[in-house]
């Protein structure tokens, strides 16, 4: 069992939702990464998805854009990022979930770079341009123990392709909200509740969902239909405009929201 | 696998050119993939569907264009036979307009009223907006700060088309933020909006799609130039940004396994001072915009920004079936300055009385490199659009 299924599942003994909070590496500055971290797992992160900056992150809205080029100007590179990844696991026992594009593990080397997460102690890998299918062979390239491939479903994936994303789910399977990318909305999907259970018939992993969720209201909607929910967004705009203080208020809030959600 | 072989298969349809192609997309945009390719497929199979196209062509658009021999450019190159094919000479100024009626006609069988476009030199995004303005469609086209102040007029002219011209700020605020930026609008309004990319990149099916709709230019060519010299041509020449003159040229020859395939990309201010937008004969490998392909990119994946005095050629990947192409050898691949492109515009301009736009303006520039090859044989050179919008940019150098 990888170390996303342990959380999860003592989490789900408890009757208690994931808490996944998303951070761009190296944004705002690389010598405040390993704080950001540890901050984000003292306002009790269950699980942390880390960005590996990518160029063009053309699933990402405006403020993730901003972050990825901070980080990209100040020379963040996957390799950096798992030095970061490794001294964070070090010291924590909060999964770390790397995040980004097809092109930069492209480049590093696919096998190299999951054997590389591995032994940094990453917990999972997402590429959110890798779509299940797209490249069986570098899906497979990607493959390692210890490392699950999350994948995601969004709201226009048809009902049969979603059962069958969701059966070969490792780790956690990340339900998208709604259409659009990432970034804080005023209002949550209607039919959520609906689509995260059909998904829940299909697989035995958790469900996670992300994209747009800033509030801790909203927070709390989504913990009452889901196993965790991903904020990026409003966590990075925090961290951007206040330091790691504003983004830790913002992490406690939303931490609390999810801790009022009736089951 | 030979050229001719490669003509007769279905190629790309399983959205792969070789290793290339592929749908490096979020997810939210594979079932309006999904159904792009089934609507160009029950498209390609309705003869109603080919022949309203044809009819747009043929009586709005303005096909066929002429092959026409330009002989006072080919006695200044010591006597080549060349031929120019005009698609300059297509409604809206250049052979965008066969694409982006084609994707009008999808758009419409896929009952989407909405459209969006990537543009760099403006002509697809006018392109674009002319189809758009012509089926009662709105039409959003996002287009690079930077390439919005060189090419000033064609903004002019989509917003005089009803289009929304949105400035893009983003990276170097040109062709390839402005291609992120519409690839976000796709991801967030997919349902009701056909995205109308325009070249042959991005996921699959649109490289085949783009290039099947550019084939008009071949097919056309070929029968001119049987007409003119009772044969093939020796050579044909085609500028490539993301490539779609090029494969719509060359898919007229590729069965002619005697013609030089002939793409051009831009050099910018030279390969070696690493200014410029030679994806092809100076990148790697990688995924961008939906497909592996050849990138201009450093040595952890960031995509480089491009460089060329041409907005068109402005782009840092390339149509994945050229990458293939450039592995197989069925075309060769080669490179043009600023500087050489700005005089073959100069040349054309005087010799013909012809301004061409300064994407094809590398070809031409090509052309003269080796000429002495060519002499006493003929060649084609796709002059993809005409320059007058790239006036004020060259009387600025």
């Amino acid at each position: 069992m990888g170390a996303l299924e342990r959380t999860f599942g003592r989490l789900r003994a408890q009757s208690r939702r994931a808490f996944i909070p998303y951070v761009t590496a190296g944004h705002p500055r690389p010598a405040l990464v390993s704080q950001v971290l540890a901050a984000l797992a003292d306002c009790g992160a269950d699980v942390i998805e880390l960005g590996i900056p990518f160029s063009d992150p053309l699933a990402d809205g405006p403020i993730i854009q901003r972050a990825s080029w901070t980080a990209l100007q100040q020379g963040v590179s996957p390799a950096q990022v798992l030095m970061w990844v490794e001294d964070f696991a070090r010291g924590r026992e909060t999964p770390v979930v790397l995040f980004s594009y097809v092109n930069p593990i492209l480049q590093y080397g696919p096998e190299s770079f999951v054997r590389d997460a591995a032994s940094a102690g990453a917990a999972g890998l997402l590429l959110t341009d890798l779509p299940v299918g797209a490249d069986p062979n570098l899906e497979s390239r990607l493959f390692h123990r210890d490392v699950d491939l999350v994948r995601l479903v969004a709201p226009t994936t048809p009902p049969e392709r979603a059962e069958e994303i969701a059966r070969a789910a490792r780790g956690f399977l990340y339900y998208i909200s709604r259409t659009g990318v990432t970034g804080p909305r005023p209002e949550l999907a209607a039919g959520l509740r609906r689509e995260v259970e059909a998904l829940r018939a299909h697989t035995r992993v958790p469900v996670a969902v992300g994209f747009g969720i800033s509030t801790s209201d909203q927070a709390r909607l989504v913990a009452e239909v889901a196993d965790g929910v991903v904020v990026g967004s409003a966590i990075v705009a925090a961290l951007g405009d206040g330091g790691l203080e504003a983004a830790a208020r913002v992490a406690r809030e939303i931490r609390q929201g999810i801790d009022a959600a009736r089951d | 696998m030979n050229r001719a072989t490669w003509a007769r298969s279905e190629s790309g349809l399983d959205g792969w050119f070789g290793p290339y192609g592929g749908r490096y997309v979020p997810e939210t945009l594979i079932a309006a993939l999904d159904e792009l390719r089934e609507a160009y497929e029950d498209a390609r199979r309705d003869p109603e569907f080919r022949s309203e196209l044809e009819r747009l062509l043929r009586g709005y658009a303005g096909r066929p264009t002429p092959l026409y021999p330009a002989r006072r450019l080919g006695e200044d190159l010591g006597g080549v036979r060349v031929y120019l094919k005009r698609e300059d000479l297509c409604h809206t100024g250049a052979h965008k307009i066969n694409n982006t009626l084609g994707q009008a006609l999808l758009a419409r069988r896929m009952r989407k009223r909405r459209i969006i476009a990537e543009t760099g030199a403006g002509q697809h995004g006018g392109a674009a907006a002319t189809a758009a303005a012509l089926f009662g469609f709105q039409c959003v086209v996002y287009m690079g700060e930077r390439d919005m102040e060189r090419q000033a007029l064609n903004v002019v002219r989509m917003r005089l088309l009803g289009a929304e011209v949105r400035p893009v700020s983003a990276g170097s605020r040109t062709l390839k933020d402005a291609t992120n930026e519409a690839i976000r609008d796709w991801v967030t309004h997919v349902r009701e909006t056909h995205y109308i990319i325009g070249s042959v990149v991005g996921p699959d099916p649109y490289p085949r799609l783009v290039r099947d709709f550019q084939r008009v230019i071949g097919e056309e060519a070929r029968e001119q130039i049987l007409e003119a010299e009772g044969r093939p041509p020796d050579a044909v020449f085609a500028c490539v940004g993301g490539g779609s003159n090029a494969l719509g040229i060359f898919y007229g020859f590729l069965e002619d396994e005697d013609v030089a395939l002939v793409g051009v990309e831009a050099a910018g201010e030279g390969l070696s001072t690493g200014r410029h937008a030679a994806s092809l004969v100076a990148g790697r490998p990688g995924v961008l915009h939906g497909a592996l392909t050849y990138l201009l990119q450093d040595g952890s994946g960031q995509v480089h920004p491009a460089h060329s005095i041409s907005a068109g050629l402005d782009y840092p990947g390339v149509g994945p079936e050229h990458a293939w192409w450039k592995d197989s050898g069925f075309a060769r691949y080669e490179a043009v300055t600023d500087e050489d492109a700005l005089h073959a515009f100069a040349d054309l301009s005087r010799l013909e009385g012809i301004l061409p736009a300064l994407e094809p303006a590398h070809a031409l520039a090509q052309l003269r490199v080796e000429a002495s090859r060519w002499v006493g044989r003929s060649v084609i050179v796709c002059l993809s659009g005409r320059g007058d919008k790239d006036v004020a940019e060259v009387a600025s150098r």
